[in-house]
Protein backbone atom coordinates (compact mmCIF):
# COMPACT_ATOMS: atom_id res chain seq x y z
CA UNK A 1 0.00 0.00 0.00
CA UNK A 2 1.21 3.72 -0.68
CA UNK A 3 2.40 4.61 2.52
CA UNK A 4 1.70 8.43 1.73
CA UNK A 5 -2.34 7.08 1.26
CA UNK A 6 -1.87 5.45 4.90
CA UNK A 7 -0.82 8.35 6.13
CA UNK A 8 -3.72 10.36 5.20
CA UNK A 9 -5.63 7.50 6.81
CA UNK A 10 -4.33 7.35 9.76
CA UNK A 11 -4.62 11.30 10.10
CA UNK A 12 -8.53 11.54 8.37
CA UNK A 13 -9.46 8.33 10.78
CA UNK A 14 -8.25 9.76 13.60
CA UNK A 15 -10.36 12.96 13.25
CA UNK A 16 -13.51 11.51 11.74
CA UNK A 17 -13.66 8.96 15.16
CA UNK A 18 -12.80 11.25 17.15
CA UNK A 19 -15.05 14.14 15.52
CA UNK A 20 -17.99 11.59 15.92
CA UNK A 21 -16.94 10.69 20.07
CA UNK A 22 -17.23 14.35 20.31
CA UNK A 23 -20.88 14.94 18.17
CA UNK A 24 -22.26 12.62 20.53
CA UNK A 25 -22.17 14.97 23.26
CA UNK A 26 -24.43 17.38 20.91
CA UNK A 27 -27.95 18.62 22.94
CA UNK A 28 -25.87 16.74 26.32
CA UNK A 29 -23.17 18.73 27.73
CA UNK A 30 -23.53 19.99 31.22
CA UNK A 31 -24.09 23.79 29.84
CA UNK A 32 -25.12 25.52 27.13
CA UNK A 33 -21.30 26.99 26.18
CA UNK A 34 -19.87 23.52 26.68
CA UNK A 35 -22.37 22.48 24.39
CA UNK A 36 -21.80 24.58 21.37
CA UNK A 37 -18.21 24.31 22.04
CA UNK A 38 -18.37 20.43 21.96
CA UNK A 39 -20.60 20.79 18.77
CA UNK A 40 -17.46 23.43 16.83
CA UNK A 41 -14.53 21.38 18.26
CA UNK A 42 -16.67 18.30 16.10
CA UNK A 43 -17.33 20.37 13.13
CA UNK A 44 -13.92 21.27 12.88
CA UNK A 45 -12.56 17.21 12.85
CA UNK A 46 -14.79 16.15 10.33
CA UNK A 47 -13.67 18.85 8.15
CA UNK A 48 -10.13 17.97 8.52
CA UNK A 49 -11.48 14.44 8.03
CA UNK A 50 -12.39 16.14 4.63
CA UNK A 51 -9.40 16.95 3.48
CA UNK A 52 -7.24 14.46 5.04
CA UNK A 53 -9.67 11.42 3.48
CA UNK A 54 -9.96 13.66 0.27
CA UNK A 55 -6.16 13.75 -0.02
CA UNK A 56 -6.37 9.86 0.82
CA UNK A 57 -8.82 9.25 -2.03
CA UNK A 58 -6.74 11.31 -4.30
CA UNK A 59 -3.30 9.87 -3.85
CA UNK A 60 -5.24 6.13 -3.95
CA UNK A 61 -6.60 7.11 -7.72
CA UNK A 62 -9.62 4.34 -7.69
CA UNK A 63 -11.88 6.94 -7.48
CA UNK A 64 -12.87 7.09 -3.63
CA UNK A 65 -13.91 10.48 -2.38
CA UNK A 66 -14.05 11.56 1.27
CA UNK A 67 -17.40 10.19 1.93
CA UNK A 68 -16.73 6.86 0.14
CA UNK A 69 -13.42 6.45 2.95
CA UNK A 70 -15.59 7.57 5.93
CA UNK A 71 -18.60 5.27 5.20
CA UNK A 72 -17.82 2.42 2.74
CA UNK A 73 -14.84 1.14 4.41
CA UNK A 74 -15.17 -1.90 7.58
CA UNK A 75 -13.42 -1.35 11.01
CA UNK A 76 -10.22 -3.52 10.33
CA UNK A 77 -9.34 -0.71 7.31
CA UNK A 78 -9.47 2.09 9.72
CA UNK A 79 -6.22 3.54 11.06
CA UNK A 80 -7.29 5.47 14.03
CA UNK A 81 -5.51 4.60 17.31
CA UNK A 82 -7.50 3.27 20.24
CA UNK A 83 -7.15 6.50 21.93
CA UNK A 84 -10.19 8.44 19.95
CA UNK A 85 -11.92 5.13 19.62
CA UNK A 86 -12.76 5.20 23.19
CA UNK A 87 -16.48 5.83 25.29
CA UNK A 88 -16.92 9.38 26.05
CA UNK A 89 -17.62 8.75 29.56
CA UNK A 90 -18.13 11.74 31.73
CA UNK A 91 -17.72 15.37 31.04
CA UNK A 92 -14.25 15.13 32.55
CA UNK A 93 -13.01 12.12 30.54
CA UNK A 94 -13.94 13.63 27.22
CA UNK A 95 -12.31 16.43 27.77
CA UNK A 96 -9.33 14.78 28.99
CA UNK A 97 -9.46 12.08 26.04
CA UNK A 98 -9.65 15.63 23.92
CA UNK A 99 -6.35 17.04 25.69
CA UNK A 100 -4.42 13.75 25.34
CA UNK A 101 -5.56 13.89 21.05
CA UNK A 102 -5.03 17.81 20.92
CA UNK A 103 -1.75 18.04 22.10
CA UNK A 104 -0.42 15.18 20.35
CA UNK A 105 -2.12 16.81 17.00
CA UNK A 106 -1.00 20.50 17.80
CA UNK A 107 2.33 18.88 17.86
CA UNK A 108 1.93 16.76 14.73
CA UNK A 109 0.30 19.34 12.50
CA UNK A 110 2.93 22.07 13.51
CA UNK A 111 5.85 19.11 12.03
CA UNK A 112 3.53 18.86 8.62
CA UNK A 113 3.69 22.27 8.19
CA UNK A 114 7.05 21.83 6.39
CA UNK A 115 5.85 19.02 5.01
CA UNK A 116 7.74 18.26 1.11
CA UNK A 117 4.54 17.71 0.12
CA UNK A 118 2.50 20.60 -0.74
CA UNK A 119 -0.67 19.26 -0.27
CA UNK A 120 -0.17 17.70 3.68
CA UNK A 121 1.33 21.29 4.12
CA UNK A 122 -1.47 23.10 3.44
CA UNK A 123 -3.82 20.90 5.02
CA UNK A 124 -1.85 21.36 8.54
CA UNK A 125 -1.47 24.81 8.19
CA UNK A 126 -5.59 24.86 7.73
CA UNK A 127 -5.73 22.57 10.61
CA UNK A 128 -2.93 24.11 13.30
CA UNK A 129 -5.07 26.68 13.37
CA UNK A 130 -7.97 25.40 14.38
CA UNK A 131 -6.20 22.84 17.06
CA UNK A 132 -5.13 25.91 18.59
CA UNK A 133 -8.31 26.66 19.72
CA UNK A 134 -8.92 22.93 20.90
CA UNK A 135 -5.84 22.63 22.91
CA UNK A 136 -6.27 26.00 24.44
CA UNK A 137 -9.80 25.01 25.75
CA UNK A 138 -9.17 21.43 26.52
CA UNK A 139 -6.15 22.20 29.22
CA UNK A 140 -7.69 24.37 30.28
CA UNK A 141 -10.75 22.64 31.31
CA UNK A 142 -8.26 19.56 31.97
CA UNK A 143 -6.80 21.96 34.57
CA UNK A 144 -9.97 23.72 35.85
CA UNK A 145 -11.09 19.92 37.01
CA UNK A 146 -7.84 18.27 38.00
CA UNK A 147 -7.67 21.71 40.36
CA UNK A 148 -11.19 21.98 41.37
CA UNK A 149 -13.32 19.82 43.78
CA UNK A 150 -12.46 16.30 45.82
CA UNK A 151 -15.01 15.28 43.12
CA UNK A 152 -13.64 16.71 39.91
CA UNK A 153 -10.10 15.90 40.64
CA UNK A 154 -10.71 12.38 41.49
CA UNK A 155 -12.79 11.88 38.53
CA UNK A 156 -10.28 13.47 36.24
CA UNK A 157 -7.73 11.12 38.28
CA UNK A 158 -9.83 8.19 37.03
CA UNK A 159 -9.79 9.29 33.41
CA UNK A 160 -6.02 10.17 33.20
CA UNK A 161 -5.58 6.55 35.09
CA UNK A 162 -8.05 4.61 32.35
CA UNK A 163 -7.13 6.72 29.06
CA UNK A 164 -3.06 6.96 29.65
CA UNK A 165 -2.41 3.61 28.44
CA UNK A 166 -4.04 4.83 25.12
CA UNK A 167 -1.18 7.80 24.48
CA UNK A 168 1.59 5.19 23.44
CA UNK A 169 -0.07 4.67 20.22
CA UNK A 170 0.19 7.92 19.02
CA UNK A 171 3.94 7.48 18.82
CA UNK A 172 4.08 4.48 17.51
CA UNK A 173 6.87 3.90 14.22
CA UNK A 174 6.56 1.58 12.30
CA UNK A 175 7.45 0.75 8.17
CA UNK A 176 5.03 3.39 6.97
CA UNK A 177 6.11 6.35 9.34
CA UNK A 178 9.45 5.66 8.36
CA UNK A 179 8.64 5.82 4.31
CA UNK A 180 6.91 9.14 4.75
CA UNK A 181 9.53 10.54 6.80
CA UNK A 182 12.29 9.18 4.38
CA UNK A 183 9.99 11.18 2.01
CA UNK A 184 10.21 14.44 3.90
CA UNK A 185 6.16 14.23 4.23
CA UNK A 186 5.87 13.79 8.09
CA UNK A 187 7.89 13.26 10.99
CA UNK A 188 8.51 10.09 12.78
CA UNK A 189 6.11 10.02 15.53
CA UNK A 190 8.59 8.82 18.33
CA UNK A 191 10.57 12.23 17.72
CA UNK A 192 7.36 14.28 18.96
CA UNK A 193 7.37 11.79 22.26
CA UNK A 194 9.91 14.18 24.28
CA UNK A 195 8.29 17.74 23.17
CA UNK A 196 4.73 16.10 24.07
CA UNK A 197 5.83 14.61 27.74
CA UNK A 198 7.34 17.68 28.76
CA UNK A 199 3.99 19.62 27.91
CA UNK A 200 1.82 16.34 29.18
CA UNK A 201 3.78 16.84 32.55
CA UNK A 202 3.38 21.05 32.98
CA UNK A 203 -0.75 20.12 32.49
CA UNK A 204 -0.90 17.85 34.77
CA UNK A 205 1.43 19.39 37.13
CA UNK A 206 -0.98 22.61 36.90
CA UNK A 207 -4.04 20.33 37.37
CA UNK A 208 -2.72 18.46 40.01
CA UNK A 209 -2.96 15.33 38.38
CA UNK A 210 -0.75 12.59 38.31
CA UNK A 211 1.01 10.77 35.40
CA UNK A 212 0.85 6.94 35.27
CA UNK A 213 4.06 5.21 35.91
CA UNK A 214 3.74 2.55 33.46
CA UNK A 215 4.60 3.54 29.80
CA UNK A 216 2.59 0.05 28.20
CA UNK A 217 0.31 0.95 25.96
CA UNK A 218 -2.55 -0.36 24.16
CA UNK A 219 -1.79 -0.67 20.23
CA UNK A 220 -3.28 -2.04 17.10
CA UNK A 221 -5.82 1.12 15.91
CA UNK A 222 -3.27 2.94 13.20
CA UNK A 223 -1.96 -0.57 11.58
CA UNK A 224 -5.72 -2.14 11.76
CA UNK A 225 -4.43 -5.44 13.54
CA UNK A 226 -6.81 -5.12 16.74
CA UNK A 227 -9.00 -2.06 16.83
CA UNK A 228 -11.47 -1.82 19.88
CA UNK A 229 -14.71 -3.59 20.25
CA UNK A 230 -16.07 0.10 20.34
CA UNK A 231 -14.89 1.17 17.07
CA UNK A 232 -17.33 -1.35 15.51
CA UNK A 233 -20.28 0.23 17.55
CA UNK A 234 -19.60 3.22 16.54
CA UNK A 235 -19.05 2.81 12.98
CA UNK A 236 -22.71 1.12 12.57
CA UNK A 237 -24.36 4.37 13.84
CA UNK A 238 -22.37 6.49 11.58
CA UNK A 239 -22.45 4.41 8.62
CA UNK A 240 -25.96 3.51 8.84
CA UNK A 241 -27.50 5.72 6.37
CA UNK A 242 -24.95 5.21 3.32
CA UNK A 243 -24.79 1.32 3.41
CA UNK A 244 -28.83 1.15 3.66
CA UNK A 245 -29.20 4.01 0.76
CA UNK A 246 -25.65 3.59 -0.99
CA UNK A 247 -25.61 7.24 -2.63
CA UNK A 248 -28.46 8.98 -1.17
CA UNK A 249 -28.06 12.53 -1.03
CA UNK A 250 -29.91 15.57 0.17
CA UNK B 1 -19.21 40.50 -24.15
CA UNK B 2 -17.85 39.47 -21.25
CA UNK B 3 -18.10 41.66 -18.21
CA UNK B 4 -14.56 42.95 -17.06
CA UNK B 5 -12.98 41.11 -13.25
CA UNK B 6 -13.28 44.35 -11.74
CA UNK B 7 -17.68 44.33 -12.45
CA UNK B 8 -17.38 40.47 -11.39
CA UNK B 9 -15.64 41.86 -8.38
CA UNK B 10 -18.63 44.35 -7.81
CA UNK B 11 -21.06 41.74 -8.37
CA UNK B 12 -19.30 39.61 -5.26
CA UNK B 13 -19.29 42.79 -3.05
CA UNK B 14 -22.80 42.21 -3.17
CA UNK B 15 -23.39 38.71 -2.27
CA UNK B 16 -23.44 38.52 1.87
CA UNK B 17 -22.40 35.93 3.86
CA UNK B 18 -24.60 32.78 4.79
CA UNK B 19 -24.14 33.03 8.39
CA UNK B 20 -23.23 36.75 8.80
CA UNK B 21 -25.04 38.60 6.34
CA UNK B 22 -24.39 41.73 7.53
CA UNK B 23 -20.64 41.43 5.66
CA UNK B 24 -20.35 40.54 2.17
CA UNK B 25 -18.02 38.04 0.79
CA UNK B 26 -15.66 39.78 -0.04
CA UNK B 27 -15.83 41.65 3.39
CA UNK B 28 -14.87 38.06 4.98
CA UNK B 29 -11.82 38.42 2.14
CA UNK B 30 -12.50 34.53 0.90
CA UNK B 31 -12.16 35.19 -2.67
CA UNK B 32 -8.75 34.94 -3.67
CA UNK B 33 -9.10 35.32 -7.19
CA UNK B 34 -11.08 36.22 -10.18
CA UNK B 35 -10.02 35.24 -13.50
CA UNK B 36 -11.36 34.80 -17.38
CA UNK B 37 -9.78 31.44 -18.74
CA UNK B 38 -11.58 31.91 -21.99
CA UNK B 39 -15.05 31.54 -21.91
CA UNK B 40 -14.97 30.59 -18.65
CA UNK B 41 -14.87 32.14 -14.95
CA UNK B 42 -12.52 30.76 -12.50
CA UNK B 43 -13.40 32.20 -9.13
CA UNK B 44 -11.17 30.72 -6.71
CA UNK B 45 -12.14 30.52 -2.71
CA UNK B 46 -10.71 29.97 0.54
CA UNK B 47 -12.60 28.14 3.51
CA UNK B 48 -12.88 29.96 6.69
CA UNK B 49 -13.08 26.98 8.67
CA UNK B 50 -12.16 23.41 7.34
CA UNK B 51 -15.47 22.10 8.94
CA UNK B 52 -17.55 25.49 8.13
CA UNK B 53 -21.10 24.07 7.30
CA UNK B 54 -21.56 27.79 5.27
CA UNK B 55 -18.83 26.80 2.66
CA UNK B 56 -21.34 25.24 0.47
CA UNK B 57 -23.98 27.84 0.86
CA UNK B 58 -21.30 30.26 0.13
CA UNK B 59 -20.26 28.56 -3.01
CA UNK B 60 -23.81 28.04 -4.23
CA UNK B 61 -24.34 31.63 -3.65
CA UNK B 62 -21.21 32.88 -5.63
CA UNK B 63 -22.88 31.03 -8.45
CA UNK B 64 -26.13 32.00 -8.19
CA UNK B 65 -25.30 35.70 -7.97
CA UNK B 66 -22.47 35.22 -11.25
CA UNK B 67 -25.30 33.60 -13.17
CA UNK B 68 -27.83 36.49 -12.59
CA UNK B 69 -25.36 38.79 -13.54
CA UNK B 70 -25.15 36.80 -17.03
CA UNK B 71 -22.36 34.67 -16.67
CA UNK B 72 -23.31 31.26 -17.78
CA UNK B 73 -19.62 29.28 -17.21
CA UNK B 74 -18.70 29.60 -13.50
CA UNK B 75 -15.74 27.25 -12.44
CA UNK B 76 -15.14 27.76 -8.57
CA UNK B 77 -11.86 26.55 -7.17
CA UNK B 78 -10.88 25.66 -3.71
CA UNK B 79 -7.36 26.88 -2.37
CA UNK B 80 -6.12 25.73 0.70
CA UNK B 81 -2.76 27.47 1.34
CA UNK B 82 -2.26 30.34 2.72
CA UNK B 83 -4.96 29.25 5.30
CA UNK B 84 -7.55 31.70 5.69
CA UNK B 85 -6.90 34.64 8.21
CA UNK B 86 -9.29 37.37 9.92
CA UNK B 87 -6.43 39.78 8.74
CA UNK B 88 -8.01 39.52 5.02
CA UNK B 89 -11.01 40.54 6.47
CA UNK B 90 -11.90 44.25 5.19
CA UNK B 91 -11.61 47.21 6.93
CA UNK B 92 -15.23 48.06 5.91
CA UNK B 93 -16.19 44.61 7.09
CA UNK B 94 -15.00 44.73 10.56
CA UNK B 95 -17.24 48.42 10.53
CA UNK B 96 -20.04 46.59 9.86
CA UNK B 97 -19.22 43.43 11.62
CA UNK B 98 -19.27 46.09 14.97
CA UNK B 99 -22.28 48.16 13.82
CA UNK B 100 -24.20 44.27 13.91
CA UNK B 101 -23.07 43.64 16.83
CA UNK B 102 -19.98 41.17 16.70
CA UNK B 103 -16.86 42.72 17.99
CA UNK B 104 -14.45 42.25 15.34
CA UNK B 105 -10.96 40.01 15.68
CA UNK B 106 -8.35 43.28 16.58
CA UNK B 107 -6.16 40.74 19.06
CA UNK B 108 -6.05 37.48 19.96
CA UNK B 109 -6.50 38.43 23.12
CA UNK B 110 -9.81 39.66 22.79
CA UNK B 111 -12.37 42.47 21.91
CA UNK B 112 -10.94 45.56 22.40
CA UNK B 113 -14.79 47.24 23.06
CA UNK B 114 -17.94 45.99 23.74
CA UNK B 115 -19.72 46.60 20.09
CA UNK B 116 -23.12 47.72 22.00
CA UNK B 117 -21.75 50.35 24.12
CA UNK B 118 -18.02 50.64 23.78
CA UNK B 119 -17.20 49.36 27.29
CA UNK B 120 -13.85 48.18 27.93
CA UNK B 121 -14.43 45.97 30.84
CA UNK B 122 -15.06 42.62 29.31
CA UNK B 123 -14.92 38.71 30.11
CA UNK B 124 -15.16 35.67 27.66
CA UNK B 125 -17.57 33.04 28.33
CA UNK B 126 -16.40 30.60 25.81
CA UNK B 127 -13.96 30.20 23.66
CA UNK B 128 -16.56 28.93 21.02
CA UNK B 129 -19.98 30.33 19.99
CA UNK B 130 -22.71 30.07 17.48
CA UNK B 131 -20.68 30.13 14.41
CA UNK B 132 -16.88 28.31 13.47
CA UNK B 133 -15.81 32.10 13.69
CA UNK B 134 -17.37 33.54 16.77
CA UNK B 135 -16.42 33.41 20.31
CA UNK B 136 -19.08 34.88 23.24
CA UNK B 137 -18.06 37.34 25.47
CA UNK B 138 -20.08 39.39 28.03
CA UNK B 139 -19.42 43.53 28.90
CA UNK B 140 -19.14 44.27 32.55
CA UNK B 141 -20.37 47.61 31.91
CA UNK B 142 -23.69 47.24 30.06
CA UNK B 143 -24.15 43.40 31.38
CA UNK B 144 -25.10 42.60 27.30
CA UNK B 145 -23.27 39.08 25.88
CA UNK B 146 -22.14 39.77 22.50
CA UNK B 147 -20.21 37.68 19.86
CA UNK B 148 -16.93 38.40 18.93
CA UNK B 149 -15.10 37.43 15.68
CA UNK B 150 -12.22 35.50 16.77
CA UNK B 151 -8.78 36.35 15.25
CA UNK B 152 -7.42 33.21 13.03
ZN1 LIG C 1 -21.28 46.98 26.90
Amino acid sequence: MDPLFEFCLRMGDNTLVLGHRVSQWCGHAPVVEEDIALANTALDLIGQTQLWLGLAGEVEGKGRDADALAFRRDAWDFRSVLLVEQPNGDFGNTLLRQYLFDEWQALMLAALKRSTDTRVAAIAAKAAKEVAYHVERSRGTVVGLGDGTAESHAKMQAALDRLYPFVGELFATDATDEAVAEAGIAPLPSDLRAAYDAALAATMAEATLTIPDSRWTHAGGRDGSRHSEHLGHLLTEMQWLQRAYPDATW
Amino acid sequence: MQPSVADIWAVLDGVPDPEIPAISLTDLGIIREVAWEGEVLEVTVTPTYSGCPATSFINRAIEEALHDAGIAKVALKRQLSPPWTTDWLTEGGKRKLEAYGIAPPTSPKGPERCPHCGGADLERISAFGSTPCKAQWRCRDCLEPFDHFKCI
